[in-house]
């Protein structure tokens, strides 16, 4: 939320990237919030109830997420500065 | 409470001191005490005596030593111990660290990319340095640094509870009988022993040190998660005996003692806490601290994706506190004392010895990095701003090393003359006020809309309402400070104090900006530029501000 009206070299703010990066980095917070969606013991795996390894698998969903998220954000900044350098 | 002294003292008398665990314990401490000292030494910069050298160790590290870093500060010996404890009191509800843990890492990607940019272009060493930089406001500056001394402390004394637990299990905590000194007289000489490192080298010494810790933890939780099940007939078998545990009346009458899975009356506060908890986290000054050590943007949104590592493995851990169940641990009424009490009876004598280390040294690192982010918030933000104006960096770097060994102090006297249970009690306090920093810190990486008396105002009111709400919860075995959780005022479903005080924050913050900006309350002079927030190492402006933090480091760029 950088006010583009301030910045004299105002580029554009809402990219399609950047949706894309906020929506890996948001996924989470709905998922992890929603309680009731993941509250029960079956099904379980190897013994391990539903509730547990559904949360420890998701410390693995959201690394996958934020990666994604570096990726894009950083691909964006070398293809800006690409730009400003030519 | 006479009935569980008397099983303490009968259980220290028989047990006595586990030689074997005790000496692997001994020889890893002295391994990180030698490097401890010659961390100073380590990446060493030309010119080092001010605070950005000693305070964030040049500013200079890459992407593994932050990792380390970050990872050896946010999960501390007291996770380690608490987090299980939590499983084994109560079930499900304790599980909420690992949802916490996935959060924080979006969060930090988001918010501490722009804090990294700012503070390196204008040379912030503190979260309060800039706000008093954006908001033209020391009074604001120190509410949030008198609120990031405050929080830390306890974090601090928690780090001590940790080492005594293990040092009871070991058998060298003493009963009841023994003088006070000879029973304490282990934790004084850890103490010391990190006081001196942390005053000679500085970020250094627990950056090298995290090495030591996360290869041993790791290796500790890799093990136990595979040895532990096996001798205990499998998973299917302990989450069997721990529902059937759970299910058994708890200490409120008529209630169970927790459940396997969190129930429909549980779910707010579980998602409470776990949000609450991931925001509070890296508004804390040594997370802070942390990253602004790293040597760029990048580092800090590299690390968001390595270390979630640490929640996996924080998950693995918690699921230690089912095995206690199952394996019945005898815990002396002291639920922290699950985990050691397990390693020790399910591990040869000097497995236990590497575990305890683990978590000795575990409790080492946070203290260090905590102090000395302390520390820094004093000399920068309570020093410098209000009592000695000019002062050199060579003046800011002494303090700085004398207020870090004060904090230890202070901790270590509040662990040795005050109930354990005080100490928890200001840990959950010291989440709660924490909190209570973010419009200013995160709204003013984002916005200048706030107004910083607003700020101010919403600041007093969350610290009020959460200090007020904690003090009102009650527990089976506390009138006060029960808990973290309380009904959330309008909805009426319970939830984490922390979150409410904060939503309460803002929104005291937000209409008391609309009324100051209607006012035209004067609004202070703002020092930073928008393109400050998004600058990177090499951009210019940037490495010309930090001499030192390019002197010793690897031209990354």
């Amino acid at each position: 939320m950088p006010e583009p009206s301030e910045s004299p070299t105002s580029r554009q703010v809402v990219t399609p990237t950047r949706v894309v990066a906020g929506l890996c980095l948001i996924a989470p917070f709905v998922a992890m919030l929603w309680v009731s969606s993941y509250a029960r013991i079956e099904p379980t795996l190897i013994g391990i109830p539903f509730f547990y390894w559904y949360q420890m698998l998701w410390v693995l969903i959201s690394t996958v997420l934020t990666m994604t998220a570096y990726k894009l954000v950083q691909r964006e900044q070398r293809a800006r500065k690409g730009g400003a350098a030519k | 409470m006479t009935l569980h002294t008397t099983a303490q003292l009968a259980a220290s008398s028989t047990k006595g001191v586990n030689g074997v665990a005790l000496a692997v314990f001994v020889f890893f401490f002295l391994a990180v005490t030698v490097m401890g000292f010659l961390a100073a030494r380590w990446r060493k910069a030309e010119q080092s005596a001010n605070l950005d050298e000693w305070g964030l160790g040049g500013r200079s590290f890459g992407t593994w030593v932050t990792w380390f870093l970050l990872g050896g500060d946010l999960y501390t010996a007291y996770t380690f111990v608490a987090v299980p404890a939590a499983i084994y009191a109560a079930g499900a509800s304790g599980f909420f660290a690992v949802p916490y843990t996935i959060l924080v890492y979006p969060l930090i990607f988001t918010f501490l990319p722009r804090l990294w940019s700012v503070s390196h272009k204008h040379g912030y060493v503190t979260t309060s340095d800039f706000v008093r930089g954006r908001f033209g406001s020391k009074g604001l500056s120190l509410a949030v640094a008198l609120t990031g001394i405050l929080a830390t402390m306890p974090y601090i004394a928690l780090q001590l509870v940790g080492i005594q637990a293990v040092l009871d299990v070991m058998g060298i905590g003493g009963g009841e009988h023994t003088n006070w000194f000879v029973k304490d007289l282990p934790l004084l000489i850890a103490f010391a022993v990190l006081a001196a490192y942390t005053y000679s080298s500085g970020l250094r010494a627990p950056a090298l040190i995290a090495f030591v810790k996360d290869g041993l933890i790791y290796l500790v939780i890799a093990v136990a998660i595979i040895y532990i099940p096996i001798k205990l007939g499998g998973f299917g078998h302990i989450f069997d005996a721990a529902g059937k545990a759970l299910a058994q009346p708890g200490a409120v009458p008529g209630k169970p003692r927790g459940e396997l899975t969190s129930g429909p009356h549980a779910q707010w506060a579980y998602a409470t806490l776990a949000l609450g908890s991931a925001l509070a986290l890296f508004m804390y000054p040594h997370s802070i601290t942390a990253t602004l050590s790293s040597r760029s943007r990048n580092v800090i949104r590299r690390n968001t994706t390595i270390l979630p590592l640490y929640s996996l493995m924080l998950g693995l851990l918690a699921l230690l506190g089912f095995m206690a169940i199952k394996a019945g641990t005898d815990i002396q009424g002291n639920p922290q004392l699950a985990i050691p009490q397990l390693f020790e009876d399910m591990f040869p004598s000097w497995f236990s010895g590497v575990a305890f280390a683990a978590i000795g040294i575990g409790a080492l690192v946070p203290a260090a990095i905590m102090s000395i982010a302390a520390a820094n918030l004093f000399t920068r933000n309570v020093y410098k701003d209000f009592l000695k104006p000019d002062a050199t960096p060579e003046q800011e770097h002494k303090v700085a090393k004398l207020v870090s060994l004060l904090v230890k102090v202070g901790a270590l006297v509040f662990v040795l003359t005050m109930d354990k249970t005080v100490a928890i009690n200001f840990q959950l306090l010291g989440g709660i006020w924490i909190l209570q920093t973010m419009p200013s810190l995160v709204g003013g990486l984002f916005t200048r809309w706030f107004h910083r008396w607003a700020l101010l105002t919403g600041w007093a009111v969350g610290m009020l309402y959460g200090t007020l709400a904690a003090y009102g919860v009650a527990s089976p075995t506390q009138k006060h400070f029960g808990g973290s959780s309380a009904e959330i005022p309008g909805i009426g479903e319970i939830g984490y104090i922390g979150l409410t005080a904060f939503v309460l924050n803002v929104v005291v913050t937000v209409v008391l900006t609309f009324a100051l900006r209607a006012a035209k309350a004067p609004e202070g002079v703002d020092e930073t530029s928008p393109a400050d927030y998004t600058a990177d190492a090499g951009d210019a402006g940037v490495a010309v501000d930090l001499p030192p933090a390019t002197a010793g480091a690897p031209a990354g760029h």
